[in-house]
């Protein structure tokens, strides 16, 4: 079963449309939702959550529909919001146990949740002090503690990664996988930096003004491009005079950057290529350092889609 | 691994599989958070002072004609209560109003100036549930801190051997009349919170409104009497929640009066108890339709 559905799911305002008959189907896993700002992640979570109704189109998460049982939806749903929402004169342990008693554990067992989720997501001593004093990294925490606290079935994190360094940007994303894959939580988590979610996720959505631009497997993304880059040794030339020599030979060949070499495969076969570039490099007397595929970054195949 | 039992085991992620509470004890618990906050309990300690030195101030006074009463009843001839209960709101009313205005912000705005609120409509809570369970923990705290000098002021006059039945019968008026009080200037306060986001402006905002309703509607009260058009005094008693709960009080019981114009006949009667029913509802329907805009 897809944890979350969506069929033509509209949202209009007066003056924008938000989401525009978007389809989309998210299962198991971390899946990354992603799209510049104002291409309609926030709005398309909102909805998920039943805070927002939609103006046309359905949407399903873990079975319930989020108009008429939404109630259901949030019993089983993590939220961590892109905007801060932490009073400043609580403590990330008090909250987490308030909260987790408003998603209907008893007293003690969200004492204990709370104190295994802050646990988990880093907050150690500091947990027990007011959040106002709190660093963007330990806020951002705090909002990942509460919206896992009532053990939920998906979380839905909004910018998780938003004002974080870049040390603790890598920490959150690690924390997300393991969401994903040790606590065997469903996660979809929203980034307007398209890169940073081809480290983590294992499906990606691409949303462009509200409207499905591309849903695959993150694998798909990084598919080969259909060049091989070759990296070689030998003189200090090495990477021009191996170039010159392939296309002496009939291969499309240019400079890759960092003194690599990239091949265009064209219609030959893979394998032919590779051959080829072995035995151009023995003729050289150069040696073979790297001989790989070239892979696609998101970033490419969002660029490429904009183009269309 | 150590054998001392000196290490910390990550035990990993634990999901959970207990019960679950219903919907009605997850409110309680709302409603529990949201009183006890009112009080400053769970806050921070300087976050007490206020509220608990006015539930002092309040009951200190009762505490003095509760003394007066008991040790000189028969020296200066007392038969009742020196301050009877319907009118000692109306005397305190400042501390009344303080409390109000100044605990209607923590329990409204402070979800919505930090956001909190978001985390609270992502739970399966109820949007309307979670008004009127917020605006219920304020109007407990009111009720309390009104409710417990007249308790005093009861022990007070039962040990001071008044007589029980009226004693009771007046008693049980006022806590009705308190009730009203409460559910009034609580929808009152908490309007005003959930619009001004800021806590100071909200504050200064809700007590200028009952001082000075209070002060035009005596002054209205004491010309119509003078005047010889006690009408108009009668109906402008629904413009202040002091005079208001008073005059239902009167309306309902037979209880001592502290207005000039107290109300008479069936449409006055009428009057107060429409007057009563809208000042309570009103602000209960205002606030729902504030929070309907809040998309979290």
């Amino acid at each position: 079963m897809a944890v979350i559905e969506t069929r033509a799911l509209t949202k209009r305002y007066p003056r924008v449309t938000a989401l525009d008959a978007l389809d989309v189907s998210v299962g198991d896993g971390v899946t990354g939702l992603v799209g510049a700002n104002g291409a309609g992640k926030s709005t398309l979570i909102k909805i998920l959550l039943g805070l927002l109704p939609p103006t046309s189109g359905s949407a399903s998460v873990l079975g319930h529909d989020v108009v008429s049982e939404g109630a259901a939806v949030r019993a089983q749903v993590g939220y961590m919001p892109e905007h801060d929402c932490l009073p400043a004169d609580v403590s990330a342990n008090d909250l987490t146990v308030h909260l987790g008693q408003l998603s209907g554990l008893p007293y003690p067992a969200a004492r204990e949740r709370a104190a295994d989720v802050l646990r988990h997501v880093g907050l150690a001593e500091e947990r027990y002090r007011p959040m106002g004093g709190y660093s963007t990294g330990m806020k951002q925490r705090a909002k990942l503690a509460q919206a896992l606290v009532h053990d939920p079935r998906l979380v839905l994190l909004d910018e998780p990664t938003n004002g974080l360094d870049p040390a603790s940007r890598d920490e959150m994303l690690a924390l997300v996988r393991r969401i994903g894959t040790e606590f065997g939580i469903a996660v979809l988590v929203t980034s307007h930096l398209l890169g940073e979610l081809e480290r983590v996720s294992d499906h990606v959505v691409v949303l462009d003004s509200g409207s499905l631009l591309r849903s695959s497997a993150t694998s798909a993304f990084l598919d080969a491009t259909g060049t091989l880059l070759v990296e070689v040794q030998g003189r200090a030339d090495a990477d021009r005079a191996l170039g010159q020599a392939l296309v002496d030979r009939g291969l499309t060949a240019r400079p890759g950057g960092e003194r690599l070499v990239e091949v265009e495969v064209g219609d030959r076969s893979a394998d032919d290529v590779r051959d080829l570039v072995v035995a151009t490099t023995t003729d050289l007397g150069l040696g073979l350092v790297r001989l790989q595929e070239r892979h696609h970054r998101i970033e490419d195949v969002f660029r490429e889609g904009l183009d269309v | 691994m150590s054998e001392q039992g000196a290490v910390i085991h990550d035990l990993g992620y634990r999901g959970y599989d207990g019960p679950r509470l219903s919907d009605a004890q997850v409110a309680r618990v709302l409603y529990v958070s949201g009183l006890r906050h009112c009080f400053g309990l769970g806050r921070s300690g300087r976050s007490k002072i206020l509220p608990l030195g006015l539930l002092g101030l309040m009951l200190l006074p009762a505490l003095i004609l509760v003394g007066v009463l008991v040790q000189a009843k028969d020296l200066l001839g007392l038969s009742e209560q020196i301050v009877p209960y319907s009118t000692y709101p109306i005397t305190v009313q400042l501390l009344i109003s303080v409390f109000v205005a100044a605990q209607a912000p923590v329990v409204f705005s402070r979800d919505l100036r930090f956001r909190t609120i978001t985390l609270y409509l992502a739970r399966p809570l109820r949007r309307t549930t979670y008004v009127l369970v917020r605006w219920a923990s304020l109007v407990t705290a009111t009720f309390v801190v009104v409710a417990a000098p007249l308790l005093l002021l009861y022990v007070g006059g039962l040990l001071a051997e008044l007589p029980v039945g009226r004693e009771t019968g007046r008693f049980v008026a006022a806590l009705a009349g308190a009730a009203v009080l409460s559910a009034t200037l609580g929808g009152l306060a908490a309007v005003v919170s959930a619009l001004t986001v800021r806590r100071g402006l909200a504050v200064a905002a809700v007590i200028v409104v009952l001082v000075m309703s209070y002060g035009v509607v005596t002054t209205i009260q004491g010309l119509s009497e003078e005047t010889g058009r006690p009408w108009l005094g009668e109906a402008a008693a629904a413009f202040s929640p002091y005079t208001l709960s008073h005059h239902l009080q009167v309306t309902l019981f037979d209880v001592p009066q502290a207005t000039p114009t107290p109300p008479t006949g069936t449409t006055a009667d009428a009057w107060t108890l429409v007057a009563t029913a809208v000042a309570v509802l009103l602000p209960v329907l205002l606030l729902l339709a504030r929070y309907r805009k809040v998309s979290g």
